[in-house]
């Protein structure tokens, strides 16, 4: 299959003026959970082919059970794919060890959840500084991390005391600002939603869909956002089925 | 700031976290208390004499001449004539000799005859000497000089009257020659508080009408019984001091080879030893127990932790996605673990300080042993750190747990 908008891949990309690599590219991705029977043991994903370029945004469309934690899962390098290529960045995770695997993900890629997102007893600039501390590299874009602290949260609203406060003082919609600012810090070239809004009612969802958006554009991330609601989808470069791109197999 | 966050993962658990850890504490300044007193009662008991060089007695047991001249325990085999104790007395290394003669009673207590000079030589406690509390020392035949146990049980004050009964739990009293309380000795923590001293002299005086323990039937005006040369025939044992401490051994060696009468002669310090490990067996159980205690303190902990991992495998998956390794994970929670112990340990240790502060005079005054306050010795340290360290080996186990859910859950917690 081939990819529309990316140059194909390193190898093949000698031009000096070709087409940045893709921000993430799956390519034959296999992938079954250990432990057939248990939990979601047995339960399996295929993935022939899916890319994002870089500073596109792509919302992925997927009810419950339909794999999107298991895609996540591989795309963020928790597990590693039994075959196929996971590509962040042009590096290949199935290439990394474990743990240069977790290494990796706090370097280049940047996570909020639908809710329950930060360390409530931790203060917010604590919270926001969580991945440097395991991101060297990241870290070292993100400068002065206390001024870039002071500046995501008031670029995404948040009250100017708000870095001192404990992260579980603050209200849902404050809360899923911070874990905005959480992962943007220091520019993380990926970032990877999973329902981010859900626990938004419609009016704080748009407002936060439009912060979340300026600042990804203005950071150069591109942005994956995993949602059950279709409504969602103006925003986005494009909308993506995840019975498209992958296929859920139950007890291979 | 992984630490800082742990801290503030515990400050937000304060309740359970404070539980654990004030147990730990207990654990701790109960386990660092028994160790005090252990070592206290050890000092004290090492301390009961000091400044006497040998102890001579008729031929027995070291422990047992130990026992019966200084605890006052037991009853000598055997008596020392008075002139073999003048032959040792007269020794060019001895400095000093004291006689003492036990066998009498007054109530509970046991009475001691001695001479003035008794006073002066017996030192506990690394040289401390007698004090009297109130009162003066032997002046007179029918005084007496009481320990402050002995005054504090009966009631006694200076110039109260006292009367000798012959012999231990016997009904024969001494009522014909009846003593005066002349001095009370301040406490020492040592036998001497338990004892009623009388003159050696006085001792001969009320057995003047007796003979081969048995009361004859004359009674000896105390008149005339002052008039007396008073010398005693035996004693029980004496104390000795030497000149040079380089002689000590060619002493013990002359004395135990005493070819008139079988003697033996002892090194306090080394008796003391030999009682203290027959007496020492409790004191180790007592260490047993404690340390267990501390165990089921840092039980509890592993527990609590345990309990806790479910409802923390949100935050796990939180570090996780933030790029934190399984090992991590582990490494928080041992390190969490390691954070209570150390608080516990902490606190534990200011309680000991503060419990010592507060019942050092009460200990002192009821049992005798005095404890040092001072800043934690080596094993003391040693204890604590052993301690942390237990509780980081605890806490591996719900630790590992955590690795293997984190491992497990990633960043995607199925609830």
């Amino acid at each position: 299959m081939s990819r529309p908008e990316p140059a194909p891949g390193p190898a093949l990309a000698p031009a000096p003026r070709a087409e940045p690599r893709p921000a993430l590219a799956l390519r034959d991705v296999a992938f079954a959970w250990p432990g057939a029977g248990r939990g979601r043991g047995g339960f399996g994903l295929r993935c022939p082919d899916f890319s994002l370029a870089q500073g596109e945004s792509v919302l992925l469309l997927g009810a419950s059970g339909s794999g999107k934690s298991t895609l996540l899962s591989l795309i963020c390098g928790i597990v590693a794919a039994d075959a196929g290529v996971v590509a962040v960045a042009g590096t290949d995770l199935r290439g990394l060890s474990a743990g240069a695997r977790d290494r990796f993900r706090a370097e280049r890629i940047g996570v909020i959840f639908q809710q329950f997102n930060l360390l409530p007893y931790a203060s917010v600039s604590d919270n926001i500084q969580l991945p440097l501390r395991f991101a060297p590299e990241r870290r070292a874009r993100a400068g002065d991390g206390a001024a870039e602290v002071r500046r995501l949260c008031a670029a995404l609203g948040l009250p100017a005391d708000a870095p001192e406060i404990p992260a579980g003082r603050l209200s849902v919609g404050q809360q899923q600002r911070v874990a905005v600012a959480r992962a943007l810090i220091g520019r993380p070239g990926l970032i990877v939603a999973d329902e981010p809004t859900s626990a938004l009612d419609a009016a704080a969802q748009d407002a936060f869909l439009g912060l979340l958006f300026g600042q990804a554009e203005a950071a150069g991330s591109s942005l994956l956002m995993v949602s059950h609601d279709p409504r969602l989808g103006k925003r986005f470069d494009r909308v993506v089925r995840i019975e498209d791109i992958a296929a859920a197999e139950r007890n291979p | 700031m992984i630490l800082r966050l742990a801290i503030g993962s515990l400050f937000a658990r304060a309740l359970t976290v404070g539980m654990t850890v004030l147990a730990i504490a207990l654990s701790v300044a109960l386990f660092l208390g028994v160790e005090k007193l252990r070592t206290g009662a050890r000092a004290s008991f090492a301390d009961t004499i000091s400044g006497t060089d040998l102890i001579v007695g008729a031929r027995s047991g070291s422990v047992q001449l130990l026992l019966y001249s200084v605890f006052r325990i037991g009853n000598a085999t055997n008596n020392v004539s008075w002139e073999s104790y003048q032959d040792i007395a007269s020794r060019p290394e001895v400095d000093w000799a004291v006689p003492i003669s036990l066998g009498d009673s007054h109530r509970e207590f046991r009475v001691m005859g001695t001479t003035p000079e008794f006073f002066r030589r017996y030192e506990y406690r690394g040289g401390r000497s007698l004090d009297f509390a109130e009162g003066r020392g032997l002046d007179d035949l029918y005084d007496a000089v009481i320990g402050a146990d002995v005054a504090a049980a009966l009631g006694y004050e200076v110039g109260d009257p006292i009367v000798v009964s012959h012999g231990l739990a016997s009904f024969t009293d001494h009522d014909d020659q009846p003593f005066r309380v002349a001095g009370i000795t301040a406490r020492t923590g040592t036998p001497v508080d338990r004892t009623v001293i009388v003159s050696l002299q006085a001792i001969e005086a009320i057995h003047v009408d007796w003979r081969g323990g048995g009361k004859t039937g004359a009674t000896t005006p105390v008149e005339a019984i002052r008039a007396m040369e008073l010398t005693p025939t035996a004693i029980t044992a004496a104390l000795v001091g030497v000149k040079s401490r380089l002689r000590i051994f060619t002493l013990q060696r002359w004395i135990n080879e005493y070819p008139e009468e079988p003697l033996l002669a002892i090194l306090p310090g080394v008796a003391l030893q030999e009682l203290w490990a027959i007496v020492g067996v409790a004191e180790t159980a007592l260490v047993g127990v404690s340390a267990m205690v501390v165990l089921t303190a840092l039980l509890g902990m592993t527990a609590m932790i345990f309990s806790t991992l479910n409802e923390r495998r949100r935050e796990m998956a939180i570090w996780r996605a933030m790029g934190a390794r399984p090992a991590t994970i582990l490494g928080l929670l041992v390190l969490e673990a390691m954070l209570m112990a150390a608080a516990g340990a902490a606190l534990g240790a200011a309680l000991l300080y503060a419990g010592l502060a507060a019942g050092r005079p009460l200990i002192d005054a009821a049992f005798g042993i005095w404890l040092p306050i001072e800043p934690p010795n080596a094993r003391e340290l040693w204890t604590l750190a052993a301690v942390i360290g237990a509780a980081a080996l605890a806490s591996l186990l719900p630790a590992l747990r955590a690795y293997r859910l984190s491992l497990a859950d990633g960043m995607m917690v199925r609830t």
